[in-house]
């Protein structure tokens, strides 16, 4: 089973945490520093498995010394799981590697800012991939396919209500100094009444 | 395929430029997580990106159609990642937490889900975040996709199982899992596999079971997840699940097929009855394995040219326990896995997950010869690999077989034995279990050479596991008994400081069971604990060993080594600079005390000077020394003509007496050592047990528990001083003779011995000394000596001057208990001094015949 699932960057700052068994805040933030402090101090070229000592607070914490830190290391990004005997080792391997690759796929060569701004988004990817801590699907097609109908059916509610909001938005994120480029006369129709209180 | 690229690891990263942004922690350049090497490939150099720039690019590029960007959220990271200071982070935080609670407190108005989006992002950082709990439980309930996502996911990751809060959700769960949007049932499945409680389990049991049999695929699977978090929570529960699980076996999409495979492997391991049962769909199994491996490439489960790695992984854990120790099962599989185990392409990690698991269940199920002979070579071709993972594998694999094909692995023990020199500390770590394994009678001299200077470099994380790892192995193994002291002497020099606490009293039992190498060992001792103090374990057992044998380190004469020429000053000298070295512990100082105190019968000149180093620490601040100092200066004041008696040398000590083991269980370690048994024994206590010690101390008036030790027992580095207290304490006359045997008649002073048996195994023995000189006897002391298995308990003297002229004798009374009932001898020895003269004897009682009563003793003097 999945214990955790961490991804931090090169300075130890989380990019997203995933706990497949309860812990406390304060555990949960000690477990990402020991992971952190444990994973970082290795070279690239060692192995990519972490085995319990067992008097390390990180292992006693998530349960002793049945556990292995399995990561990979994704230029400023760390991607450990944290699993038990009952998992391979080399299985997990790989499925770090669809993940990452999920989101390349749906971030379009993703970076660490499109983690760090679309936390929720990930982690909805990730609901598809592993599930309470089991393997859920390892098909990447799939995982996309579900995750875009997702987003598409969140959007489609959003209707009316949400409208305004977006508009407003829509409004801020413009970059001002671009908007001559690619101004389209239909649309300055269209957007002159809500540019109004500006 | 992605996977098919080059490995990350063999990747130079892009050159990074220092980061722009003021948040130390931001080097997060825009490099594409996935396309690291085409990248490098091009030799493009990435400039750093602010977060607006990286904003242009994505509105360009067009991503935020698929991601529908959450703006609240992301001008609120904005915000938190402008901060400067940790401190102004804070304030930040503190100020959007008092926003998000506002917006929490207003209800519905369609911000809810951002302020939760918002407090995820905020816990994620590490700041409190309970107080939105409720909050996610409101959300649940809502009839919005949008809103039931977030809140689901919140719960997920701020809900505990345990907490009233998840209780509340549980009816959400249950009218989402029958929904009419798949997503939103998925949703509920999902958060039921994560947090589910027993309780939870139990009620919606039913519902997901009817899912299980659901038509959409996409349900299916995640409710096959469910049913084993399910398993796991209300075991039995199981039963529900069984005949559904069989028929998910037919299904087509991996993905069910995938659950249903861990679903059937959590059911067999959870219950023996259902793995009979599942053992009938073997042929299943291995047809849906077959198929994978025959398949033609399809692009949607190829992983690095293998189909479905994932799948087969699970099926091949399942088919081992399915065929562990069953033989139709195993046969049933043969095939298939000798067909994997010759067509897998393991150039790729893929590949080699495969192949790892054939090998592992070709090994534990009852399989042909010739296939194990073939998984066992696959390993040694892993061992060889470049790829440290798979290095690292193959040893995990090897370490699981070592116990039933132990010839095959030792075969691989030069590489292993190399792998204990790669940088890498998982590898040393997985090389070091598998050496260890590999240690027999035969190779013991050549591994342990490696071993120890494997000791010598290895991350201190793993040097206690090594230590301990040698001396089982030498244990079991030493060629010799001086090797095995010599070894164990290595391991202390080396890394002194990380072993078990119970190694001290182990060498030291070994030490004198070597009789023959006292002289070589004192001196060896002696050495190293001139060169270095600070390895508090040799600190200890050289102490232990020069308080025994001091005298042959004094006499200088060794034939197993060169003996240095010390004298009694430097002896002393180097007892007192661990005394008073600061790096001493104070059981450390407590050991080179008692040795120091034991010296003062084995040196002739500088008794003064131990006397005046034995009462500084009469008024030392370390509770337990100074119960020593002071108890040692009385035995120089008060007690002064036992002193010799009392600090005999030790005797062999029994191995079987608690703490005696190389201990793998801490368990044992922190047992307490038999009060009682370790006193007769003599056994050095560790500092765990002072307290005890002390404890019986103070109790002693009214504990029967304290026993009077022999005289001969006197722990030599006992803390539990409260023995010698009540050796000196308890003067009392105990026993009036009744008849007696004369067993030893020199110098006036005659030895009469009685003996009376009370029951089948115990005796007591009366010794009745008088004398009939013209001039008292004094210091007059008795020693006794008896078989290993029996165990003897000497009363206290009644006094230990004889007065002339038969005026009065000396009685000891010496309880024995033989429980195997072996041939009673008993050693006796006495000495005194007549007007100033030393006299010492040893008479040996050879038999005590069976018919107790008043029994006539065989002698034979000494």
């Amino acid at each position: 089973m999945i214990k955790a699932i961490l991804i931090f960057n090169n300075h130890g700052k989380p990019r997203l945490i995933r706990f497949y068994q309860y812990f406390a805040e304060d555990m949960q933030q000690q477990i990402i520093r020991e992971t952190f402090h444990l994973v970082s101090k290795r070279d690239d070229n060692v192995c990519n498995f972490l085995e319990g000592e067992v008097f390390h607070p990180i292992f006693s914490l998530i349960g002793g010394s049945d556990y292995k830190l399995i990561y990979r290391h994704y230029a400023t990004l760390y991607f450990v799981f944290c699993v038990d005997s009952s998992e391979s080792e080399l299985g997990i391997l790989d499925l770090i590697q669809v993940f990452v690759e999920t989101l390349d796929k749906c971030f379009e060569n993703v970076c660490e800012l499109d983690l760090i701004f679309h936390m929720d988004k990930v982690h909805y990817i990730l609901q598809e991939v592993v599930m309470g801590g089991m393997v859920l699907e390892t098909n990447m097609n799939e995982i996309v396919a579900q995750v875009e109908l997702q987003n598409r059916m969140e959007k489609s509610e959003g209707g009316l209500s949400a409208a305004p909001a977006r508009a407003v938005s829509a409004v801020k994120n413009m970059n001002l100094p671009e908007i001559p480029r690619n101004i389209n006369i239909g649309d300055i129709n269209i957007k002159v009444p809500s540019l109004s209180p500006f | 395929m992605l996977l098919q690229r080059k490995d990350i690891r063999t990747v130079k990263h892009p050159v990074w430029l220092p980061a722009v942004t003021s948040e130390v922690l931001t080097v997060e350049e825009r490099t594409g997580i996935g396309e690291w090497n085409y990248r490098a490939a091009e030799g493009k150099t990435m400039s750093p990106e602010s977060d607006a720039a990286w904003k242009r690019r994505r509105s360009e590029r067009g991503t935020d159609t698929i991601m529908t960007p959450s703006v609240r959220l992301q001008e609120m990271i904005r915000v938190i990642r402008s901060a400067r200071t940790q401190c102004e982070e804070r304030g930040i935080i503190q100020r959007e937490c008092a926003d998000i609670r506002a917006q929490f407190r207003q209800g519905d108005n369609g911000e809810r889900s951002h302020s939760l989006a918002k407090l995820l992002y905020v816990h994620m950082l590490g700041y409190p975040a309970h107080f939105g709990q409720m909050e996610c439980v409101r959300l649940i309930a809502s009839t919005r996709y949008s809103e039931k996502r977030i809140g689901y996911l919140g719960a997920m990751m701020l809900l505990d199982e345990k907490q009233d809060a998840s209780l509340l959700i549980t009816n959400s769960i249950k009218n989402d899992l029958s929904h009419s949007s798949q997503f939103v049932q998925s949703l509920a499945l999902c958060t039921l596999a994560c947090m589910g409680s027993a309780e939870m389990c139990r009620d919606l049991a039913p519902e997901i079971e009817r899912l299980l049999r659901a038509s959409n695929s996409y349900i299916k699977k995640k409710a096959t997840l469910c049913a084993v978090h399910i398993i796991r929570k209300v075991p039995e529960l199981g039963e529900l699940f069984t005949p559904s699980a069989r028929s998910l076996l037919c299904e087509k999409n991996h993905g069910v097929l995938h659950g249903a495979i861990v679903l059937i492997t959590e059911l067999c391991e959870r219950n023996p009855d259902t793995l009979g049962q599942f053992r009938k769909a073997v042929p299943e199994l291995v047809q849906i394995m077959k198929g994978l491996v025959t398949s033609s490439y399809s692009p949607e489960h190829n992983v690095a040219g293998i189909s479905d790695p994932f799948l087969q992984v699970r099926i091949l854990r399942l088919l081992r326990i399915l065929g562990h120790k069953n033989d139709t099962a195993s046969d049933a599989m043969n095939d298939l896995l000798a067909q994997v185990a010759t067509n897998t392409d393991s150039s790729k990690t893929a590949g080699s997950a495969v192949l790892y698991e054939t090998v592992l269940t070709i090994m534990d199920i009852n399989s042909e010869s010739g296939l194990r002979v073939l998984a066992v070579n696959i390993l040694g071709r892993f061992l060889l690999n470049n790829d440290r993972n798979i290095r690292y594998i193959s040893m995990t694999s090897l370490q699981k077989i070592v116990q039933t094909d132990h010839n095959a692995v030792q075969r691989h023990r030069g590489t292993i034995v190399d792998c204990l020199k790669d940088q890498d500390s998982s590898v040393k770590r997985r090389a070091l279990e598998l050496s260890l394994a590999l240690v027999s009678a035969v190779n013991i001299r050549s591994m342990m050479k490696e071993l120890l200077i494997f000791l010598s470099t290895c991350p201190p994380e793993l040097r206690s596991h090594t230590a301990s790892g040698i001396f089982n192995a030498a244990e079991r193994y030493s060629p010799s008994k001086r090797w095995h002291i010599d070894t164990i002497l290595h391991v202390l020099t080396t890394a002194g400081g990380d072993v078990r606490d119970e190694t001290v009293p182990n060498l030291i039992q070994l030490i004198t069971t070597a009789s023959e190498l006292h002289c070589y060992t004192v001196h060896k001792l002696y050495r190293a604990l001139v060169k270095d103090i600070s390895q508090q374990s040799l600190v200890q057992v050289a102490c232990w060993c020069i308080g025994e044998y001091g005298d042959m380190l004094l006499k200088g004469e060794c034939e197993e080594i060169t003996p240095v020429q010390v004298t009694e000053d430097d002896v002393l000298d180097a007892l007192k600079t661990v005394l008073q070295s600061h790096m001493s512990s104070p059981a450390t100082r407590g050991f080179a005390l008692t040795a120091t105190m034991k010296l003062s019968t084995r040196i002739t000149e500088n008794v003064d000077r131990i006397r005046s180093i034995v009462s500084i620490y009469g008024s030392c601040i370390d509770l337990e020394l100074q119960q020593r100092a002071v108890e040692y200066n009385a035995l120089f004041k008060k007690y002064d003509h036992m002193r010799a008696a009392v600090l005999e040398r030790m005797p062999v000590m029994d191995k079987n007496s608690p703490g005696h083991t190389n201990g793998d269980t801490f368990a044992e370690t922190i047992k307490e050592p038999d009060l009682p048994k370790s006193a007769e024994e003599g056994f050095p206590s560790e500092p765990a047990s002072q307290v005890y010690d002390l404890l019986g101390l103070l109790g002693a008036t009214d504990t029967p528990l304290q026993p009077s030790p022999a005289p001969i027992c006197t722990p030599p580095t006992s803390t539990s001083s409260a023995d010698i207290l009540d050796l000196l304490g308890e003067l009392e006359l105990t026993s009036v003779p009744k008849s007696t045997v004369t067993v030893y008649e020199k110098n006036g002073v005659s030895l009469k011995l009685q003996c009376d048996k009370q029951t089948e195994t115990d005796v007591t023995v009366t010794l009745i000394a008088s004398n009939s000189s013209q001039s008292d006897i004094t210091n007059f002391t008795l020693q006794a000596a008896v078989p290993k298995s029996v165990q003897l308990q000497m009363k206290a003297p009644s006094g230990n001057v004889i007065p002339a002229q038969g005026l009065g004798e000396v009685t000891q009374t010496v309880l024995l208990n033989n429980p195997n009932k072996v041939s009673l001898k008993m050693r006796v020895r006495m000495s005194y001094s007549n007007q100033g003269t030393m006299f010492q004897d040893t008479v040996q009682i050879d038999s005590f015949p069976s018919t107790a009563w008043n029994c006539q003793p065989s002698i034979s003097p000494l």
